[in-house]
């Protein structure tokens, strides 16, 4: 879908799902993985459906991704930085234990 | 509508309240006009925190405690003919719900309610519990230290009440009911025989005419010698990211939608005409959700909105036709979910038959104080 026109000349490096990506020093994590040729950040919580950032403006929330742990982060406003570990959110997020039988 | 119209019920609201009504009038054979206001307009069906509650309402009022229980009970009939007429699953789920108390006054004073209810309803009411912290911790183990206790009754519950909102929509168009979007109504005059209705649109003649134009209400009630007054009440609704299910009941001011979000609730103002929700009451809603569910410390809030309820003067709802005009009919409540079943199933019936039950006059206006701009304007 997308690629780049020029390696990135001053790289950060992250992990998505176990694969390191390379990014341009300031750029998103969405657009990295964008530029890295990935398609799918992201499953829909109602429908399974894969997606993929939009916006690229906070505003679709189609980039959610877990961040060092972190779940429903948006990529697109997430600046990549070295050694983060960057997970595709599947679905739902969880949350503590189970509250109810 | 630019031509001249003639109907024989016309239901002035399309909120759930008259999509309620106007559903049950489609199926006992009356084909109803419904017509509806602007997007804009002060929307409680678009606000509301969609619960099917029934504990700890009608103290000092044992026939709202049972209209209420009765219409829970007709709740699963109701949203299975949704799901027939229209394949719209509106997840109810019915499972029990519990009001946490973060003081001992408060459960005290919920404690003494419930036991004032049971004891007005000869034990009709619905049944319930009342737990302390160990008892409720047993049966959720994600509640907080603050939280001293709970009622639980197993008669409550939740809908999706936009999804409730589409059903009864797609259930109008497929019962042959004409609905009409943006058509306020701003005028009613009473004729000989039935009413002329009109607003910018135009003007329709109805033989009958049902008020179910929520917070509008108090404006058309006394063109047909009515009286419906409200008392302002603003609340404000946080919703979460969706989250894997983690609390399957209800509660009276946190629910998880069947989607996943978590719905927190519920503030009251009495005195502001703002729709703008405010920070510092959103902080408080989502103070109190932490401390009774210390979990919900790390969920995001995607949205808050602001809505305004359907709130009578002693909180209870207003059916009653008029003496001076008979033929219009005024509802007026603010548990239009809650309420859903039974005003579809109990109460559309008997408009559609031309007289409201005993059981259902008795919420007619005449509990409030006579206001004379009434007679005048009648």
């Amino acid at each position: 879908m997308f690629r780049r026109q020029h390696e990135p000349a001053d790289p950060v490096r992250f992990t998505f799902d176990g694969q390191v990506i390379a990014a341009e020093r300031g750029e998103t994590v969405a657009v990295a993985l964008l530029a890295s040729g990935v398609r799918t950040v992201r499953t829909s919580v109602v429908g399974g459906e894969p997606r993929a950032p939009y916006c690229l403006m906070g505003v679709c929330f189609d980039c959610l991704v877990t961040v060092d742990g972190a779940q429903n982060r948006n990529g697109c406003l997430t600046v990549a930085r070295d050694g983060m570990v960057v997970e595709s959110q599947r679905g739902r997020r969880r949350v503590g234990a189970e509250a109810g039988a | 509508m630019s031509r001249f119209l003639e109907c024989d019920v016309a239901v002035i609201g399309g909120g759930l309240v008259g999509a309620s009504i106007a559903f049950g009038l489609c199926r006992s054979g009356v084909r109803p006009l419904v017509l509806d206001g602007e997007d804009l307009d002060l929307r409680a069906s678009r606000a509301n925190f969609a619960l099917v509650w029934v504990q700890g309402k009608g103290v000092g009022a044992p026939h709202y405690a049972l209209w209420s229980r009765q219409s829970s009970l007709l709740w699963p009939q109701f949203a299975a003919l949704l799901q027939d007429a229209t394949g719209i699953d509106v997840a109810l789920s019915q499972r029990g719900a519990f009001s946490f108390a973060l003081s001992s006054a408060e459960l005290d004073r919920w404690h003494t309610e419930m036991e004032t209810i049971a004891g007005e309803t000869a034990g009709a009411a619905a049944p319930y519990e009342i737990l302390g912290h160990n008892e409720l911790r047993d049966r959720l183990p994600a509640i907080g230290p603050d939280v001293v206790g709970a009622v639980y009754s197993p008669a409550d519950g939740h809908v999706n009440s936009l999804r409730l909102l589409r059903a009864l929509h797609a259930a109008l168009k497929a019962g042959g009911a004409d609905y009409r979007a943006r058509h306020t109504v701003k005028g009613i005059e009473p004729l000989k025989a039935g009413f002329r209705l009109s607003g910018d649109w135009g003007t329709v003649v109805a033989r009958r005419v049902v008020l179910a134009a929520g917070i509008g209400n108090e404006t058309l009630a006394p063109k047909v010698g009515l009286d419906v007054p409200l008392k302002r009440s603003k609340g404000q609704v946080l919703v979460t990211e969706k989250c894997a299910p983690f609390f399957r009941f209800a509660s009276a001011t946190i629910r998880q939608t069947d989607e996943g979000g978590v719905m927190i609730g519920d503030s009251e103002e009495s005195a502001s005409t703002s729709i703008a929700a405010r920070a510092d009451i959103n902080a408080v809603l989502a103070q109190r959700a932490i401390r009774t569910f210390p979990l919900l410390a790390d969920v995001n809030v995607v949205r808050s909105w602001a809505g305004f309820r359907v709130k009578t003067l002693d909180g209870l709802p207003v059916y009653e036709e008029s003496a001076s005009h008979p033929g219009a009919f005024a509802v007026a409540c603010h548990s239009g979910v809650t309420l859903a079943a039974g005003h579809a199933l109990v109460l559309a019936p008997q408009i559609a038959a031309g007289a409201l039950s005993p059981d259902l006059a008795v919420f007619d206006s005449r509990r409030f104080p006579r206001r004379s701009h009434v007679s005048q304007t009648a």
